[in-house]
């Protein structure tokens, strides 16, 4: 009897530890999620939101061209991002974990994520210092005489493209950094006793053992690169607008919550596919 | 040998044009703060600190820095204190449901913070709620609090459960418990964390932006600053910013995590 009102006891106690917590959740990220999911299914009618329930707002992102045409942006400008980061990463990683000596190592990392530390804002409007018509590119091409004409790349999807590519190769070279200096020796030892050569052993041991890390980068990649507003907006400009570029229109101009909020359920289901996509994939590696 | 000689050749040249790259906008941004004139692009005119004098004039600037301080400071307190509870009763009781409970406290990290500041914004709007820098603060311990949980939880290991024992067999409540020896012993992942969500709170736009409307933070200041275009003094205040932060990483990195690491 004693025992059964302890635990009683204990258990209202750790409910009371945890409440708040799981209370925060729910009341600001629960239901504000919710809600706006049904507000997906309501509609603008000139300033106001009829609360009727309908489809209209997902049947419009399907049949008119240029809300679909910005989940294509956004897919495509994620994709190439993630390719191209984790090109660029994965050799910056390997040679910090192989050639640079082991008591540099640290340094060399931290110098690598050095640029993390300015403000998100300022990086992209940084990049547009160098890439903007009368920027530091142009001057030098055209001060070599290599270009007559300025390049126009502020502006275009390139500009968003770098100014991502920038941001993720930082933090693709910290994921599989880690991943590759956990290796053990023992297994490149083996492959180079077994006759592989440098290569052999890179493609058939190296690569596949640093998946994880190469995935779980990447996946952080697309999730943050999708969702962004800030870099396509100063470098990618209007051209070429991307799903969440779209959604903040919605809320600015033409004042349709409802439309924005589909448009962001949107958004997250395609995270959602992302994930089983990846996470399926991940399982089959460690398998 | 000519080939091994070829190789560190190749990486020492890709390390040297990557960190170019990723130092390239960095570099560009401090030196154009000393610009003397009034585009930040080259050519570089001469040295002069007159937009930093700028800055420091500036009120509005100087409001959102500090409205950006009391957000960041305010919101990493309550995530931690609300992340460290939760943990401590999920790592020290075996309550029903606590896979499912874990899975709602992080799952605000698998979404977008634009979706998460709509859904904000949007219920604020159908309760009449007035947008502030609280509105804010709350938006920014929805995006903490997953990450001040995991980190804290992850660190509470089972060999500290004894000393909690001993703690609680000589008197202790749950609370003397927790303040005198579980605090204690998990302060330098309860530090990290709190720092982290510093470091998150104080460089967010997009829930900064949707859910402030008179008082704004710094990259919100920021932002708006960028309408008038390339401009030397956004490149002043960006530079201070970085300056600060690497400052900060410096001292964590000799004091709080050397210190850990000796341990």
């Amino acid at each position: 009897m004693t025992t059964t009102t302890l635990e009683d006891a204990d258990r209202r106690k750790a409910w009371g530890f945890a409440a708040p917590a799981l209370l925060w959740t729910l009341a600001f990220f629960v239901v504000p999620f919710l809600f706006m999911a049904a507000m997906s299914l309501w509609k603008r009618e000139g300033r106001e939101i009829a609360r009727v329930w309908n489809l209209d707002n997902y049947l419009r992102f399907f049949s008119e061209n240029a809300l679909l045409q910005g989940l294509v942006n956004s897919l495509e400008i994620t994709m190439i991002v993630t390719v191209l980061s984790v090109l660029l990463a994965y050799p910056l990683a390997w040679i910090i974990a192989e050639r640079v000596p082991k008591r540099f190592q640290r340094m060399a990392l931290i110098l690598a994520i050095l640029p993390f530390w300015t403000s998100y804002v300022v990086r992209s409007y940084s990049w547009l210092l160098v890439l903007s018509k009368n920027g530091v590119i142009n001057q030098m091409l055209t001060g070599i005489g290599l270009i007559g004409e300025p390049l126009e790349i502020a502006s275009t999807r390139t500009a968003t493209v770098i100014g991502f590519v920038h941001f993720f190769v930082m933090l693709l070279t910290l994921t599989i950094y880690s991943n590759l200096i956990q290796l053990s020796p023992n297994y490149r030892r083996a492959a180079a006793d077994l006759g592989a050569n440098a290569f052999q052993t890179f493609w058939h041991v190296v690569l596949p053992l640093t998946l994880p890390g190469i995935m779980t980068g990447a996946f952080l990649t697309f999730v943050l690169c999708i969702g962004d507003y800030v870099t396509p907006q100063i470098l990618g400009g209007n051209n070429e607008l991307v799903l969440p570029q779209i959604i903040m229109l919605q809320l600015g101009r033409r004042a349709d919550f409802p439309m924005a909020a589909a448009l962001s359920i949107i958004l997250m289901l395609a995270v959602t596919v992302a994930y089983v996509l990846c996470a399926r994939w991940l399982k089959i590696e460690r398998a | 040998m000519l080939r091994r000689i070829l190789i560190g050749g190749v990486s020492w040249a890709y390390l040297a044009l990557v960190y170019a790259f990723i130092f390239l906008p960095v570099a560009v941004l401090v030196l154009f703060s000393f610009q003397d004139g009034r585009l930040p692009v080259p050519p570089f005119n001469g040295f002069s600190t007159q937009w930093y004098e700028a800055v420091f004039v500036d009120r509005k600037l100087m409001a959102a820095l500090g409205n950006s301080m009391l957000v960041a400071i305010s919101s990493s307190v309550v995530s931690c204190v609300l992340g460290f509870l939760a943990a401590y009763s999920l790592a020290r009781y075996k309550l029903p449901g606590s896979a499912l409970q874990r899975g709602l406290l992080i799952a605000p990290m698998t979404v977008s913070y634009l979706i998460i500041a709509l859904g904000l914004l949007a219920l604020l709007n159908a309760l009449h709620m007035p947008l502030s820098l609280l509105t804010v603060g709350i938006g920014h311990v929805v995006i903490n609090l997953p990450l001040c949980f995991a980190i804290i939880y992850a660190s509470m290991g089972d060999h500290q459960i004894n000393i909690e024992r001993a703690a609680r067999d000589l008197g202790a409540n749950d609370f003397k418990v927790m303040a005198l020896v579980t605090a204690p012993m998990l302060m330098p992942s309860i530090l990290a964390a709190f720092f982290l969500s510093v470091t998150f709170s104080w460089d967010e736009f997009i829930i900064a932006f949707l859910l402030s409307r008179f008082d704004v933070t710094l990259p919100v200041e920021i932002w708006s600053m960028l309408r008038s275009g390339l401009n030397p003094k956004t490149n002043a205040i960006g530079s201070l910013v970085f300056l600060a932060s690497v400052a900060l990483l410096l001292i964590l990195e000799f004091s709080l995590f050397g210190r850990t690491k000796k341990q």
